[in-house]
């Protein structure tokens, strides 16, 4: 459970951290779209180079990313494995009944490169914005979706709220599984059934000290006038500084020129000479 | 004027026993109640005797099943007069961490001030006031979930008192912290009721937190049972232990002493009272009674 890095803030001042949360938030998407939008490596270059840039000015550590992605390793193993034997085309080597191809070679090394930009990309929003932030801003950014009636409000309202519970229940978790090992449940051995039924033990009172919280909770909140979203104001509200605008645009440049290298590539025809 | 006033409030529970058999539970049983504006009580009664129910009431989280109730005017069962009281009397639970909504401090104390739609920069002031008020301004900008308990209990405090409430509830905020945290805790209550003339209503079952109330209310049985100021209340021993209380233990010795035939006066809440009683009755030439 320690080595999860999504969700994780990395406290220290740089240019990415400042930024507005929704900001971060599209630069996501548009990282993500543009990861789905290649399929060639002159436009993982270009991605690689941006990216370097990014984790640059945020001034995380490169090692916080390594430990995000050991959560993916067994995925992308798999996924790299399965794409070099399964992908039909040209035969490079054969062993036995399994072919390897240089489609599937190249395949396997675009799905890996995806996966993992993919973690990189989104650990990066999440190290360099706190989880007060990222609700915020999801709240602001998804608001037009209150005309369809989705609770936007309230769904960030519980997202921040269970941030703040999973220490506290883990801590929980931690203390109830010592008095049950006090009292001699055994978490350890046995067979994969028996270690489900010696889990019960350990989530009932779980749970109801959870729901028990939950009320408590509820009770505080609403002596505290809370009444869901509407009419409320905030202490820090969000609003575009300069360098948002400017980072907006910056995105509009990178889509074009992601877009603009793949659009080039194909019209020339050069995907095919490149790797035939 | 009263701050609140209560008129034979009855809070029935509807609840189910062991055998699955509807029943009702009467947790609070007739209660007349009076506080003014600006003063500081103490409600104590042992497990089950309704204290928290009425807490509730004082807040219109729960509504009098009969007889009615007045926080400042207002009638707690009318609906449309629920955000106006708990805009007006804050308050704080017994479990620190079951009460906290926010990731920062600040946004902790924050959020009650958001809720009720206060202007972004008067947010600010406030916030800054009432961490200043607790004491906790240099915790500004931590995660609630490293403070200690005490520590966590001011900042719940310093939520409510951001609201700028006229009267904070507070239901047992201490019987989970150590002595320490206890002390901050009791410290900074009372500095709100002298400084800032919050009202103040603290429910506790330790007896020292009561010395310092202008009025002590002892419920039992959903019922209040005694009432009056610390000395009067405390002058009672053996009714309050009747009620399963226990008494300061200065108190509890000058009694025993009195019992064993010592002329002291009743309802001694401090050492240095027993202290100036002793040596009064020691110059005027009393010694320790040979019977008993
Ligand atoms: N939600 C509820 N449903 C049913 N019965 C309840 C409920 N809440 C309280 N009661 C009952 O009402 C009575 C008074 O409870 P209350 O919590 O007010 O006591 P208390 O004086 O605060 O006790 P404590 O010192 O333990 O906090 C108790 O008998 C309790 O069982
Ligand atoms: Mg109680």
């Amino acid at each position: 459970m320690k080595n999860i890095t999504i969700g994780q803030y990395y406290p220290t001042d740089s240019v990415i951290h400042r930024l507005d949360p929704r900001v971060k938030l599209f630069g996501t998407i548009v990282f993500l779209v543009s990861l789905f939008l290649t399929d060639h490596y002159l436009g993982y270059a270009v991605i690689t180079v941006c990216l370097a840039a990014v984790l640059k000015l945020s001034k995380v550590p490169f090692k916080m990313l390594l430990k995000g992605l050991r959560g993916i390793l067994i995925l992308l193993l798999f996924s790299v494995v399965f794409n070099i034997f399964l992908v039909p085309g040209r035969e490079l080597v054969h062993i036995w009944f399994l072919s390897i191809t240089a489609e599937g070679i190249r395949r396997a090394i675009f799905l890996g490169i995806r996966l993992v930009y993919l973690v990189i990309g989104t650990s990066l929003m999440t190290l360099t914005t706190t989880p007060t932030d990222l609700a915020d801003g999801l709240e602001k950014a998804l608001r037009p979706l209150n005309k369809l009636h989705i609770p936007v409000h309230d769904i960030t309202m519980m997202m921040s709220i269970a941030l703040r519970f999973i220490p506290i229940l883990m801590e929980e978790t931690d203390k109830i599984m010592m008095a049950q090992k006090a009292r001699g449940a055994d978490f350890e051995t046995g067979g994969l059934l028996k270690r489900a039924k010696a889990l019960i033990p350990l989530f009932v009172p779980l749970f109801v000290s959870a729901i028990r919280r939950a009320i408590d909770l509820a009770n505080a909140m609403e002596t505290r006038c809370y009444q869901g979203g509407e009419g409320r104001t905030k202490m820090h509200p969000l609003c575009y500084q300069k360098r948002d605008k400017r980072t907006y645009c910056i995105y509009a440049g990178y889509l074009i020129a992601i877009f603009g290298i793949n659009r080039i590539l194909v019209a020339f025809q050069i995907l095919p000479f490149l790797f035939a | 004027m009263h701050f609140i006033k209560g008129r034979n409030v009855i809070h029935d529970f509807a609840d189910t026993d062991e055998n699955e058999q509807e029943r009702v539970v009467r947790a609070i049983a007739g209660i007349d109640l009076d506080v003014k504006e600006g003063d500081f009580v103490a409600i104590l009664g042992h497990n089950g005797s309704g204290k928290s129910t009425l807490a509730r009431h004082l807040n219109a989280l729960l509504k009098p099943t009969s007889g009615t109730l007045w926080v400042d005017g207002m009638n707690t069962a009318e609906e449309e007069n629920k955000w106006k009281i708990r805009k007006g009397t804050g308050m704080v639970f017994q479990n620190p961490d079951n009460q906290i909504i926010a990731n920062v401090v600040e946004e902790e104390v924050a959020f009650g001030p958001e809720n009720i739609g206060v202007p972004t920069e008067e947010i600010w002031k406030r916030v800054e006031h009432a961490l200043e008020a607790v004491g906790m301004m240099a915790y500004r900008y931590h995660s609630p979930n490293r403070l200690s308990g005490g520590q966590k209990q001011r900042i719940a405090i310093a939520g409510i008192v951001a609201m700028r409430p006229k009267c904070i509830v507070l239901d047992e905020p201490t019987a989970m912290l150590d002595p320490t945290g206890r002390r901050e805790v009791l410290q900074t209550i009372r500095s709100l009721n002298q400084q800032e003339h919050v009202t103040v209503i603290l429910i506790t079952h330790h007896m020292d937190e009561v010395l310092y109330a202008d009025q002590v209310f002892v419920m039992d049985d959903g019922k209040i049972v005694m009432q009056g100021t610390p000395k009067e209340v405390f002058s009672d021993v053996e009714q309050l232990k009747s009620y399963g209380l226990d008494v300061p233990q200065v108190t509890e010795l000058a009694y025993e002493l009195e019992q064993c035939g010592f002329p002291i006066k009743k309802g001694i809440l401090r050492i240095e009272e027993l202290e100036e009683e002793l040596a009064a009755l020691y110059q005027s030439g009393f010694r320790i009674p040979k019977s008993k």
